[in-house]
């Protein structure tokens, strides 16, 4: 781990890896969306509608999961001052908001046929809309500073705080849902998944996962581009 | 414990001295209160329904009103650099300035609880749970609102950056506050929420602390 903390043989590492996965990710996203919109069953509920998930459901993965990854190198960034995760939390963190985003509109647009409404105030939905603000928060942090080092470190801080919350405040919503809204709602979870709809379900899953990787790791490069602009400019004003 | 018992007089006499703190705090409480009959009409059946509930969520305005000064001023005057390089543990002279701050915002916040519980019609049973639940609950609302605080020591816009960084968090105790008392009112039993809000109140008292003294160092290096 320490190896690359020297953005340079980072860069090599990324520069080595961003081919490969920008090409899985066109790959994997052709291959999901041919199954998700072509090869794949119409549920006999929910009809098309149904095709709604394929987008939905990685996308609400993806927001956990890069909100996890957040963490961890938040952690890595405090206790060994790691520099290369600062980086990745920070470009992280906009692609994970996004993600969020993205599971709360194709939510809402699978609601309206679903459950006649845009929105309920159901417990996973009310769970994203706040890991949403999360986002916000932390990146909001990142960038209040003059100096990024600040930045970075104030918003680790942050990360930290967040994912002891997160099961919490995800505990505290089912419980206050549960009290508010006796099951009035149509569930999802009707009958198990179909094979055919789990093939492409996985393949937009690992899909998300490689456009995760690609975008983290062009922004990183992007952000380490910047910090060398800084430095070289810092020193032609202090001659 | 001596360095706690002295940050915690010294920022009593401080608040003391300067008076308008928490004396603004509890009117800006007591204001918005006031604002929601006029808002949602004087009718009492609707102000009794939604009297737990207008007086957390404005409990919890208030309480994080007073935050950005919880740091700011010592951060601005340079003590807060000899704090964190006292010998004492950190993080207890965090808990001291964070119960000096619960003193002088979150008690008068749970006295004026019920008085504004009788004008918004509340029912009398929920009276007395209305108040442990205020009594558990404020003190973590501080707790989490110094992790915010200390974060956004010296940013830009630190006040509204701080109310995006800890409304979220606040979650917890806003939703087991308000069904204690609304389960009170209701003749429900009330207890496993009240013990949950004690929990919170317990688990931030030993978390919080140490992540504010982490947030603080970062600051003043």
């Amino acid at each position: 781990m320490h190896r690359f903390a020297n953005p340079n043989r980072f860069l090599k590492l990324a520069n080595a890896i961003l081919p490969w996965a920008a090409g899985l990710t066109v790959i994997l996203t052709l291959a999901g969306l041919y199954y998700a919109l072509v090869a794949s069953p119409e549920d006999y509920q929910q009809g098309a509608t149904v095709r709604i998930m394929y987008v939905h459901v990685p996308a609400a993965w993806m927001a956990l999961f890069v909100y996890t990854a957040i963490a961890v190198a938040s952690a890595v960034a405090l206790i060994w001052k790691h520099p290369v995760s600062d980086l990745f939390a920070k470009a992280s963190a906009p692609v994970g908001a996004a993600f969020t985003f993205i599971a709360l509109v194709t939510g809402a647009l699978w609601g309206k046929p679903m459950w006649g409404t845009w929105w309920v105030w159901d417990a996973r939905l009310t769970s994203m809309l706040i890991l949403f603000f999360l986002y916000l928060g932390h990146m909001a942090l990142m960038n209040a500073f003059d100096d990024p080092q600040r930045g970075y470190k104030a918003a680790a801080v942050l990360a930290l705080v967040g994912v002891v919350n997160v099961p919490i405040i995800k505990f505290s919503v089912d419980w206050w849902n549960t009290l508010h809204q006796p099951a009035s709602v149509a569930r999802m979870d009707g009958p198990a998944i179909d094979p055919a709809m789990l093939t492409p379900l996985f393949l937009m899953a690992f899909a998300f996962k490689a456009y995760y990787i690609t975008v983290a790791l062009l922004r990183m490069r992007g952000e380490i581009a910047e910090a060398k602009v800084r430095a070289i400019s810092m020193s032609q004003v202090h001659g | 414990m001596s360095g706690f018992l002295a940050v915690v007089r010294r920022d009593l006499r401080l608040a003391l001295r300067q008076g308008s703190d928490s004396m603004m705090v509890v009117t800006f409480f007591v204001l918005t209160v006031v604002l929601f009959p006029f808002g949602i009409g004087p009718e009492p059946g609707i102000l009794e329904r939604v009297a737990a509930g207008v007086l957390w969520v404005t409990a919890l305005l208030a309480s994080m009103l007073s935050l950005d000064r919880l740091f700011q001023t010592d951060y601005e005057d340079g003590s807060l650099d000899l704090i964190t390089r006292s010998p004492q543990p950190l993080s207890v002279l965090v808990l001291g300035k964070v119960a000096a701050h619960w003193l002088t915002t979150g008690l008068p916040l749970l006295a004026a609880a019920p008085l504004l519980a009788v004008l918004l019609n509340m029912n009398a049973d929920g009276f007395g749970v209305l108040v442990v639940a205020f009594a558990l609950g404020t003190p973590t609302l501080s707790l989490i609102g110094a992790v915010g605080a200390a974060l956004v020591l010296g940013a830009r816009r630190g006040g509204v950056l701080l109310s995006l960084l800890v409304l979220p968090l606040y979650i917890p105790v806003l939703v087991f506050g308000v069904s204690a008392v609304d389960a009170a009112i209701m003749d429900l039993p009330f207890k496993a929420q009240l013990l949950i809000l004690g929990g919170f109140l317990l688990g931030a008292a030993a978390l919080c602390p140490w992540a504010t003294a982490a947030a603080l160092r970062q600051a003043v290096e």
